[in-house]
This record gives C-alpha cells, structure tokens and sequence, in this order.
C-alpha cells in the first residue's frame, strides 16, 4: 500500500521580519509516521507550525535540518503525488470549474488519456451542472468542493489538506466533512489535516497529532478508536475531546495517551 | 396603454426635432456669410438620420432589444438633434460667431462628403500607422513587462531604465526620432509603440507581481513546470491589470499620432487638420475632428468588446 509518510528530525527556522532579533524557530526536531492509508489531524495553537509542517510535505517549504519520505523517497520539491487542497479553496478565477479540475492534468501532458477522471471527480464532488460556471458564481461550499476534486483528479497517494473547510459555515463543513471521508474510504488515501476545530479532528481522523506551540513538537499521538461511521452526538466523541484540550490547555501530559502511531 | 403612448411619443420626439431643424433652416434668413454649398447637406444629414431611426424602429418592431435601445435613446438623439439646430442657427443664420472659424454644418457636411475619397485614405494612412505603432508598442511592452515582473534579475537592471525612459512624453522624442530613423515612417512608428509600450509594460509587470503566491504554489502542486506556469497562471491572472495598460497605450497611442501627424508628415488626419488649417480651412478641421473622434471612439469600443470576451471572469472595473 503506497502512501507512507515518514516525518524525521525536521527543523525549520523563519528569518525574523526585524533583523536584530533572533530566527523564528518554528519546528526543531519533529519526527512522525504516519501509516499508509490512514487519516491524521494536525492539531495545535495558531502558529505552532503545523501548516508550515504540511506545507513541508508537500514540498512547498525546505526544512533547514531533516527530512520527509513519501513511500521511502525523500520529498525535494512538489509533486503529483501529493495532493495539496488549501486554505479558502484558491480556485483560478479565470477558469471555469471544469477547466480548473483538469488545470494539473493538462498541465502534466496527461489531460488527453484522463479526461474521463474530471468529469467523473465533477461528479464524485456533486458540481454536474456546474462545469462551465466560474469560480465566482459558486458559492464557498462549492468552490472548495471544485478545489478538492482539483487536488484529487490526479490521483495523489496523499491528500493534505490546510485547513480547507476553516471559511465555511458549520453546516457546509459538516456535509464536506462526510464527501472528504467517503473519497478517503473509496480511494484508500492517505490524508493529513490541518485543523483549529477539536471536534473535527476527532470527528475524521484515525490519529490527532497534537502540537506545543513554538518552537513545535508532538505534545501528544491520540488515537481516536471509534467505529466509522462516527456520530457527532456521543459520549465517547466527547471524552476524546476532553483528553486534547487538556493537552492543549495545560501544555503538559496527560494519562492514557497512546504515543505509538 | 398609457405606456404604449408614451412610446409613441417618444419615438415623435427625435422626428419633431428633425421636421422642426428642416424648417428652421427653410424659413430663417441666412447672415450671408456662410460660403453656400451646391447642396443642403444638413438636410440631407437630418433625412438620412430619420430613415436610420426609422429602419431602427421597424426592425424593433420584430426584435425587442432593439426595441428598448431604441426607446432608451429617443431622448437622446432628440437632444443631439436640437444641439445641431442651435449651432446651425448661430452659424449660419446669425453672426454671433465668426463664421471664419465657424462654419456652417451645410460646409462640414459637405466637405465629408464631396471629399469622401481624400478623407478615406488619409484615414487609412493614420489607420496603418497607428495600428503598426500598436502592435510593436503591445508586443515588445509585454515582454518587457512579463520579464520584469517575473524575473527578479531582469527586474533590477531594467525597472530603473524603465522608470527613466518611460515617463518622458513622446512628444519630447520627435526630434531625435526624426533626426535617427532613416524614415520619417520609422520614426513615427517607434514614436506610437513607444507611447503603448510604457504603460503596457509598466501595467504587466505589476500585474504580475501583484498575483497572489498561493496561485503559484497551487499550480506547483498539481505540477505545472515553470513555463507552464507563466502561460497557464502569470499570464491570465495579470490579464485585467495588461488590458488597462492597452487601454492607457491606445489612449495615449491617439495623442501621438496627432502629434507626429502634426509634424512633419505628408498624410494622415493629423496632417490633413493641421494643413486644413493653415489654408484658414476651418469646415476641413472641423471635418477632420470628428473623423478623428469616430476613430478613436470606434478603436475603443472594438478594445473594450475584446477585454469583454478575456475576461470573462471578471466583472467590469472601467465601463466604456
């Protein structure tokens, strides 16, 4: 199965903005595996470095030290094989939702051989219909679902998501939650989200990574061993709840964590 | 019903300024002064405007939405029609004005049309140059432009050169161009793409410069090679900011070409005002002005109904 991540020793340090004062150091030493196949949230204070990690495997960033293997082959720059879905959905406006899905096929020299995966993907995110409407006259919801099938028209053995549904009202990002669990289940992919919202996390993910703020480390692996489908409405939703802001609150450790991923 | 009547209505306004401008010009004396011409040109332009409308309004008749254009601009051409009279009547009628330098409508008219043929290819020789001025001043400015917006290299040696060079007004440059090129025809060319070029370069490079990163790094992740992005992203992302450089080069791409007509030149309309004037001419200036407005006017409208199709995408920033 394709789709290993394996995240070691990275450091990643920003120059401060005011010379005179020190580099921002935002990772120093981070190392994670992530399992093929499985669904993990990066979850942790604003600015703890958990995009800048994401960004990282997706090869948009260097790390100064350490490095990221994708299926034992170390990540140098982007590539087709990891699908990168960002913040807001960052669709082109100048083209329309069809041509945006096949923008990285077209771009690969693929598109002629593929065509049929864009219509299907239009499909898969619920856009029939709306193939030669532009990103503007989409409503958010629909924008991020045509940014998502742009991510995942290329069958990417991971997806990385950067807080894709943070813009939305909660009742879009709840029925988006559910699509980006069923093309999860349907496809087998590796996915890794970066997430504010606790009960989403725990809501999607197989693992929660919890991070300290600056400079980052793993605080804590928790396992969120619930049955899938998951309701959102239940005890035990809520003791894992309670168990990461705990973490996130007190910054220190907590009992019965699993560190083992 | 009571709107149907004052449809009705409407579509009289423009036909009662007409039939009223007829017999004004009839009935009125003249001053006098007016050089005659073999015929009522003026007439004939109020005849050959009714018929328009009214070819207009039949086919609105069968089309709705030349229907409405119409309706919606009744009170237009009416006004435009009474202005005529006015000017005609202060013209030609009475001797508030001097009739040297303004003629009489009778004499612009008919100087368009009787001369028709002259006219034409004096526009198409301003049409050429201007055109071959543009094309080199669009091309070469979003070149410039792409490679100074793109390349951080190219940017530090040419936007100081950029910065000094392009605001000098063309004007200034008649003289030495005139002097350096070994035609005339050269010379003026190099002057027109030179007016297109700075703002269309000046209006690339920030346009792409002012693309958001995220848009690059999109494209990277789906694994667009650094070409591919240039076309695919750069390119149309700046698309908006390009077409207002066009617009600003056309714009100024007309003053020169007056100015270069003006000065030194054997055709063109340019020189055709500036000969008509210096004969003491004046219908001919005023004939030359407003083919000069018809052009620039025409050249705008075709730019702008291009920029409508690009960009799509995008809701309009200057109406035209």
């Amino acid at each position: 199965m394709v789709g290993e991540i394996r995240i070691e020793n990275i450091h990643k340090k920003f120059k401060n903005s005011d010379p005179t004062k020190e580099d921002i150091i935002a990772l120093n030493g981070f190392s994670l595996d992530i399992k093929p196949g499985s669904f993990v949230s990066l979850i942790g204070p604003s600015g703890c470095g958990k995009s800048t990690l994401l960004r990282i495997i997706g090869g948009l960033d260097k790390a100064n030290e350490g490095s990221v293997y994708l299926d034992d082959k170390e990540i140098k720059k982007p590539g087709s094989d990891r699908g990168f879905a960002f913040q807001g959905s960052n669709l082109f406006p100048w083209l329309t939702v069809e041509k945006n899905i096949a923008f990285g096929l077209k771009a690969r020299h693929i598109y002629k051989d593929h065509k049929k995966d864009v219509d299907e993907y239009i499909k898969l995110v619920g856009l029939t219909g709306f193939e030669k409407s532009y990103p503007h006259q989409l409503s958010g919801g629909m924008q991020q679902r045509a940014s998502l099938a742009r991510a995942l028209v290329g069958h990417p053995s991971v997806l990385l998501l950067d807080e894709p549904l943070g813009a939305l009202d909660a009742f879009t990002r709840m029925s988006l939650q559910d699509e980006i669990l069923n093309i999860w289940k349907e496809h087998n992919m590796t996915m890794v989200m970066v997430t504010h919202d606790v009960d989403e996390a725990i809501y999607m993910s197989d693992y929660v990574v919890v991070m300290s703020a600056r400079p980052s480390k793993v605080e804590a692996v928790i396992k969120i061993d619930l049955p899938r489908p998951r309701a959102r409405a239940q005890d035990t939703f809520h003791e894992y709840r309670t168990k990461i802001l705990k973490v996130l609150d007190l910054g220190g450790k907590v009992d019965d964590i699993e560190y083992y991923l | 019903m009571k709107n149907k009547i004052l449809a009705v209505l409407k579509l009289l306004l423009p036909y009662l300024a007409i039939a009223i401008s007829i017999l004004a010009y009839y009935i009125i004396p003249g001053n006098g002064k007016q050089k005659m011409t073999d015929h009522p040109y003026y007439v004939y332009f109020l005849l050959a405007f009714g018929i328009c409308l009214l070819i207009a309004i039949i086919i609105g008749a069968f089309v709705s939405k030349v229907k409405n254009a119409v309706l919606e601009k009744a009170p237009f051409y009416t006004g435009v029609i009474v202005f005529l009279l006015f000017l005609n009547v202060i013209t030609s009628k009475t001797l508030l004005l001097p009739t040297l330098y303004f003629p009489s409508l009778d004499r612009i008219i008919g100087l368009i049309v009787e001369t028709k043929w002259f006219l034409l290819k004096n526009v198409f020789d301003s049409l050429k140059l201007l055109l071959t001025g543009f094309a080199w001043g669009v091309s070469v400015g979003f070149l410039t432009g792409l490679a100074l917006g793109y390349s951080k290299h190219v940017g530090y040696w040419l936007t100081p050169v950029t910065k000094v060079i392009g605001p000098i007004p063309t004007t200034a440059w008649i003289p030495l161009a005139l002097s350096t090129f070994p035609t005339t025809h050269g010379a003026n060319v190099f002057l027109i793409a030179f007016a297109v070029w700075f703002p269309v370069t000046l209006m690339t490079s920030s346009g792409i410069q002012s693309i958001a990163n995220v848009n690059f790094e999109v494209s990277k992740t789906l694994g667009a090679s650094t070409l591919y992005q240039i076309i695919h992203v750069a390119i149309p992302a700046a698309m908006p900011s390009i077409f207002l450089g066009i617009f600003y080069g056309t714009v100024s791409s007309f003053a020169t070409l007056m100015a270069v007509e003006m000065n030194g030149n054997s055709s063109g309309i340019g020189w055709y005002i500036n000969w008509q004037k210096s004969v003491m001419m004046y219908d001919g200036v005023y004939a030359g002005l407003i083919i000069i407005a018809a052009i620039c006017s025409l050249t705008l409208t075709i730019l702008f109904k291009v920029r409508d199709k690009v960009l799509i995408w995008q809701k309009g920033v200057i109406k035209w």
